[in-house]
Formats: structure tokens, C-alpha cells, sequence
């Protein structure tokens, strides 16, 4: 496990410090997730090490963002003036970009499948 | 040896990051297991009901939220290393990934553009000023990127970082029953969705329904912040 973790922080590493020194407008874990991606490939895959390890991180993903989410609790007097519209906003705007993007998904996919 | 007293307790209690990191996982494994009690209903969201139990806390208590992150910012800090391991389920199902790459891009497109759109037009059309405007539009963006998008366009980087969680929860809790009611089943293409409208909450989700959703889930979190990154400040001056 402490290998596998120690290459999940290399990663994050070379990413904060890349975006900085090229001034790129990501955050720097996901140009980590990028470079370990290219590992990935270089090395045909991942240890069963760091498999298990990426595993019991993602198993609890919804977990690391509770702190964050708990943040609300500075905001509630300006989400409360207009709460009527940010909600709408929230829930419409969500739910219509995940529709829009799964049907556009079916839509482009139906040509290919017709092509034996 | 006498006892401390009370108060001499609350303020270890209060001073020290203990308090703050347990409490955090103590709520989340309580609305964890109210969500399976109830039978995993979307609207028992584990993160949801997590935060509400922490911001009531924090209220009962009349403590600073700067205080309970003291703690909480080790669970936090996971999130690096997390969103660096979404590269392992993205390399099990690359080959897809390549297979897809003509529909996948289109969905981006659409995606990303309808999620940025549809949340600065409902949001003015019901009278919202334009700094929630602003700090609405990049909300389906995973945080750090939405923060630094939501500062260059005149938002609350702080606000819409809590924005951008509520969306996530909110994709995360209704998306998977609204997509399947609609008709649609592909757990690539389900899992892509969720990633664009709803990020890393959404990713959560989607691993939580089968691993392939999870890593499509991901590499969609990953282009639309980037996407979302280089098209928003620059559209912003006539969409604002």
C-alpha cells in the first residue's frame, strides 16, 4: 500500500507543480490523474497493489466531500435571499446537462452499431 | 489526579483537529447507513444528509466552520490522491474509451455547454443577481477548477465551491432514476453523463452503480474541466 500510495502523491506532485510552472488553468490532481494515466500505459497496467489501493480510495469517494459540502453553513443567509433561483437553477441545469449528454451519447452511437 | 473540568475539556475539544475529523466520519458512516435503511432512496444522499448533520452541529455549537476544517481538511486532502487514481479504472476500460471517442467527444460538447447555459439563464430569468449568476455558471465542474473559473468571471470562488457540491448531490441522488426512466441503459454513456453534469460526486455515483459507469464517469469530469476551463471565461462577457 505504501508504494502504490507514494506514486498516487508523485502524481498529484508533478501535476501542482507542471500547472504552475506553465500557468495551465487545471487543478493539479487532475493532470496527476493524466501522468498516472501515461504510467499506466508505459508500464501495460497497474500492480495488483496499486489497484486495491486506487480501490479503497474510490470506495469512498462521497466521503471526501463532505468537509467541502459543509462549507454551506457560511453562505446561508446569501443562499436564503435567493434560494428560490439558485435551486431551480441546481436542479434543471443538472438534470437537463446529464440528459442532453446521455442521449447525445445514444444518438452518435446508433450509426456505428448499424456497421457490422 | 483530578478531572479537567468541563469547560478546560470543551476547549481541547474545540483547539484540537480530533474533534473535527472524527465527527466527519462518524456523520458520514451514520447517513451511510440511514441510506441503506432506506433502501438506498436517492433522497437519503449520504453526503447530503452527512452535511446536514455536521452544518446542524456546527450551528448547535456555535462553532466556526475555519474551526471543524481544521480537522475535517485531512479528509480533505484525500481528494488529491482520490481524483489521481480515477487513472486506474480509466486504463481498465481505455480500449472503450478509443472505441467511443466520436460520440464521447459530441457529448462533451453538449453537455458541457446545455450545464453552463441552462444554469446563468434560469438563474436570471428568476431575478438572481449576477454575482449567484456568476458563481452558478461553472458549477458542474469539479471544485478546484469551478473555484478559479468562478473568480476570473466575477462569482464567489468560496460560494460556488459549495454550489458545485450540491450539484454533485443532486446529480448523484436523482440522475441515475431520471436516466433510467428516459430510457437510457449504457453504463459507459449513464456513467459519462454523470461525470459532465455532476463531477466527482457524480463519479462517486456512478462507481457505486458498476465500474465501468465509475471510469467513464471520470475521464467525463476530467474534459469537462478542462473544456470547461478554456470555454466559459471566454464566452462569459456576452453570456454574463
Amino acid at each position: 500500500m505504501l508504494p502504490a500510495l507514494t506514486l498516487l502523491l508523485v502524481c498529484q506532485l508533478l501535476g501542482e507543480i507542471v500547472i504552475r510552472a506553465l500557468g495551465l488553468p487545471v487543478p493539479g490532481p487532475v493532470l496527476g490523474m493524466f501522468f498516472l494515466f501515461l504510467f499506466l500505459l508505459l508500464r501495460d497496467g497497474p500492480s495488483t497493489e496499486l489497484r486495491t489501493t486506487a480501490q479503497a480510495l474510490l470506495q469512498h469517494l462521497s466521503l471526501l466531500f463532505v468537509p467541502a459540502g459543509t462549507g454551506v453553513v457560511l453562505y446561508l443567509r446569501l443562499i436564503q435571499e435567493e434560494w428560490l433561483a439558485i435551486s431551480v437553477a441546481l436542479c434543471v441545469s443538472t438534470l437537463l446537462a446529464m440528459l442532453v449528454s446521455a442521449a447525445v451519447m445514444r444518438l452518435a452511437q446508433r450509426p456505428q452499431e448499424e456497421t457490422p | 489526579m483530578t478531572p479537567a473540568p468541563l469547560n478546560e475539556l470543551w476547549v481541547y475539544l474545540a483547539t484540537s483537529p480530533l474533534l473535527g475529523l472524527t465527527l466527519t466520519l462518524l456523520a458520514y458512516q451514520a447517513a451511510h447507513h440511514i441510506y441503506q435503511r432506506s433502501g438506498q432512496h436517492p433522497l437519503a444522499n449520504p453526503v447530503l444528509i452527512a452535511v446536514a448533520i455536521l452544518g446542524s452541529l456546527l450551528w448547535l455549537s456555535d462553532t466556526a466552520y475555519e474551526t471543524y476544517f481544521a480537522g475535517a481538511q485531512f479528509v480533505h486532502f484525500l481528494l488529491g490522491p482520490a481524483t489521481v487514481a480515477l487513472a486506474v479504472p480509466l486504463y481498465t476500460h481505455f480500449r472503450q474509451v478509443r472505441r467511443l471517442l466520436g460520440p464521447l467527444t459530441l457529448a462533451l460538447l453538449a453537455g458541457s455547454s446545455v450545464a453552463i447555459v441552462s444554469a446563468v439563464l434560469i438563474a436570471r430569468a428568476l431575478g438572481a443577481s449576477a454575482v449567484i449568476q456568476a458563481s452558478l455558471a461553472p458549477k458542474s465542474v469539479t471544485t478546484p477548477i469551478a473555484m478559479g473559473i468562478a473568480e476570473k468571471i466575477g462569482g464567489l470562488p468560496s460560494l460556488t465551491a459549495v454550489l458545485v457540491i450540491f450539484t454533485g448531490i443532486l446529480g448523484a441522488a436523482l440522475g441515475p432514476a431520471l436516466l433510467r426512466r428516459a430510457g437510457l441503459r449504457d453504463p459507459a454513456g449513464n456513467g459519462f453523463a454523470m461525470g459532465i453534469a455532476a463531477h466527482g460526486v457524480g463519479t462517486a455515483r456512478a462507481f457505486q452503480l458498476n465500474e465501468q459507469s465509475g471510469a467513464f464517469a471520470a475521464l467525463a469530469m476530467g474534459l469537462n474541466g478542462l473544456f470547461t476551463a478554456v470555454l466559459l471565461p471566454a464566452v462569459a462577457h456576452w453570456l454574463l
